[in-house]
């Protein structure tokens, strides 16, 4: 569980996050949506500590996260797995090193014991036979995957994910969804992502966080948003003929 | 006062890669890819640039010397302590701080630009250390083995560009490269060899770190890198040699 306790942070003057307070349970995929510009990667960033918060407390399970030296937060650290929006795999380094590195530096497994681990994990996103290939050699839906192999290479109690389905087609942003959906549940793992897609929102997102203007807006699940009247967010979500379509069948108009 | 800011921020780059790594065997590894591709990597243009200056400053040396009381000799002391003390350790360095230094400064600003430096840092490993303190160890390395080779192709090429030229016989010229050697010049270039390397590599992995942006920015990150660089070479080329030759 992470719990967010009124959260603000500013760049330059300029405030970007202004008292966010909530909770993300654990075995949970938790959607955090907004426009562009509405303080999401920011939140995620002060989430995981690569940007620090300037007001406010973070708890991971219970334990105060923020404030924490970087020695401090070693072992929160190798509890967290991320998948970046364009992946962040490393380019000199094959699928397979990819995948084993967090393994190489926080474990002394032997090598087989590693390799069994990475076979497992690309096995787990459905990737088979591209251990050798570099990430310049996968499509963009791969390289999704293999960032997701090497976020849960370590066994993480928490998985964040920024924009997982961003230049993916709609068939392979579903494969992604489904496979952050399958693997929150089963390893039990406190899952974030950051979305724009809708199709995400309401087919995996137990809890949805919509953000605006840097401010948390609108909490609740998919059946809230189907039923809410908040101008902002139905703007947002119901912006295409087709999801205008879904809120006036399915939803309160 | 934008200068400040930067050496601060330098200071503060270098104490964070030079802090405790996480896991030596991962740095080893590192350290070997990094020896191989900056000493076995930079031998062809050391070669041809070494080769070349030797010949230019032989023939020139040669093309000066009008004073007929002066020994043809003298033409291969010239250019052995013009080699020695400054045109392999000085000259070689501004050559690879512009092989090396933009390549590094490119590769570890693109990894920032494509978040996989947040990547690392995201699995609790110190990145500045990661990415950079290998990169600096291989310089101070290899470097001076490189200016070694590049001492003995310059030296080379003076001896080979002068007889072909016909301007100075081959007895004169190893005459002149045995004559009154001093071997702390070479003593005295590896210090700047090695002082050059750390700013070359510290500098542009520097300038790399803290790219900001897009590809636009990893191509300025760059040329700063080479930029800041050769300039740090030039002005601790002069201080080194006020200090120790002096």
């Amino acid at each position: 569980m992470i719990e967010l306790r009124n959260i603000s942070k500013s760049f330059s003057g300029r405030m970007i996050l202004s008292g966010v307070s909530t909770c993300f349970e654990k075995g949970h995929i938790n959607l955090v949506i907004g426009g562009s510009g509405s303080g999401k990667t920011v939140l995620m960033k002060c989430m995981v500590g690569l940007v620090e918060i300037d007001d406010g407390e973070l708890l991971y399970d219970k334990k105060m996260f923020s404030g924490l030296s970087r020695a401090e937060r070693k072992p929160f650290r190798q509890e967290i797995g991320m998948v970046f929006q364009g992946g962040a795999l490393f380019d000199s380094l094959t699928v397979e090193q990819n995948v084993m590195f967090p393994l190489n530096m926080f474990t002394d497994l032997s090598i087989q014991d590693k390799r069994e681990r990475v076979n497992f994990c690309l096995k787990r996103v459905n990737l088979e036979k591209v251990n050798q290939l570099s990430p310049s050699e996968l499509s963009g839906g791969m390289k999704k995957r293999v960032a997701i192999a090497r976020a849960i290479a370590p066994n993480p109690s928490y998985l964040f994910c920024d924009e997982p389905n961003s230049g993916l087609d709609p068939k392979t942003s579903i494969v992604i969804d489904n496979l952050i959906k399958e693997i929150t549940e089963e390893f039990n793992i406190t899952t974030i992502v950051n979305t724009h897609d809708m199709n995400s929102v309401l087919e995996i997102g137990d809890k949805i966080i919509f953000l605006h203007q840097g401010k948390k807006w609108w909490e609740g699940t998919v059946n809230d948003i189907l039923q809410t009247d908040n101008q902002e967010l139905n703007d947002f979500i119901f912006a295409s003929k087709l999801a205008k379509g879904v809120k006036q069948k399915y939803g309160k108009n | 006062m934008n200068w400040l800011f930067h050496l601060g921020r330098y200071w503060m780059f270098i104490k964070e890669m030079l802090s405790r790594p996480e896991k030596l065997s991962i740095y080893w590894k590192q350290l070997l890819r990094e020896l191989d591709n900056f000493g076995y990597g930079s031998l062809g243009i050391v070669a041809l640039t070494s080769v070349f200056m030797g010949a230019v400053i032989t023939i020139q040396t040669v093309y000066n010397l009008v004073n007929p009381l002066v020994p043809m000799s003298a033409v291969g002391i010239v250019a052995r302590d013009s080699i020695i003390l400054e045109f392999s350790p000085t000259m070689m360095s501004l050559v690879l701080a512009g092989k090396i230094g933009s390549s590094i400064a490119s590769e570890i600003g693109t990894m920032r630009v494509t978040e996989q430096i947040d990547a690392i840092e995201i699995m609790g490993i110190n990145s500045a250390s990661y990415l950079s303190l290998p990169k600096v160890v291989a310089a101070i390395l290899i470097f001076p083995f490189v200016v070694i080779i590049s001492m003995f192709l310059g030296i080379f090429g003076g001896w080979i560009a002068g007889t072909l030229a016909g301007v100075i016989s081959s007895a004169d010229y190893i005459n002149g490269i045995q004559d009154s050697f001093v071997p702390f010049n070479i003593v005295f270039a590896l210090i700047k060899t090695v002082t050059f390397a750390f700013l070359i590599t510290s500098v542009a992995a520097y300038h790399g770190y803290h790219t900001e942006g897009g590809a636009l920015e990893v191509g300025q990150s760059s040329t700063n890198a080479v930029v800041y660089s050769s300039i740090l070479i030039l002005v601790f080329d002069y201080i080194l040699t006020q200090l120790i030759l002096t």
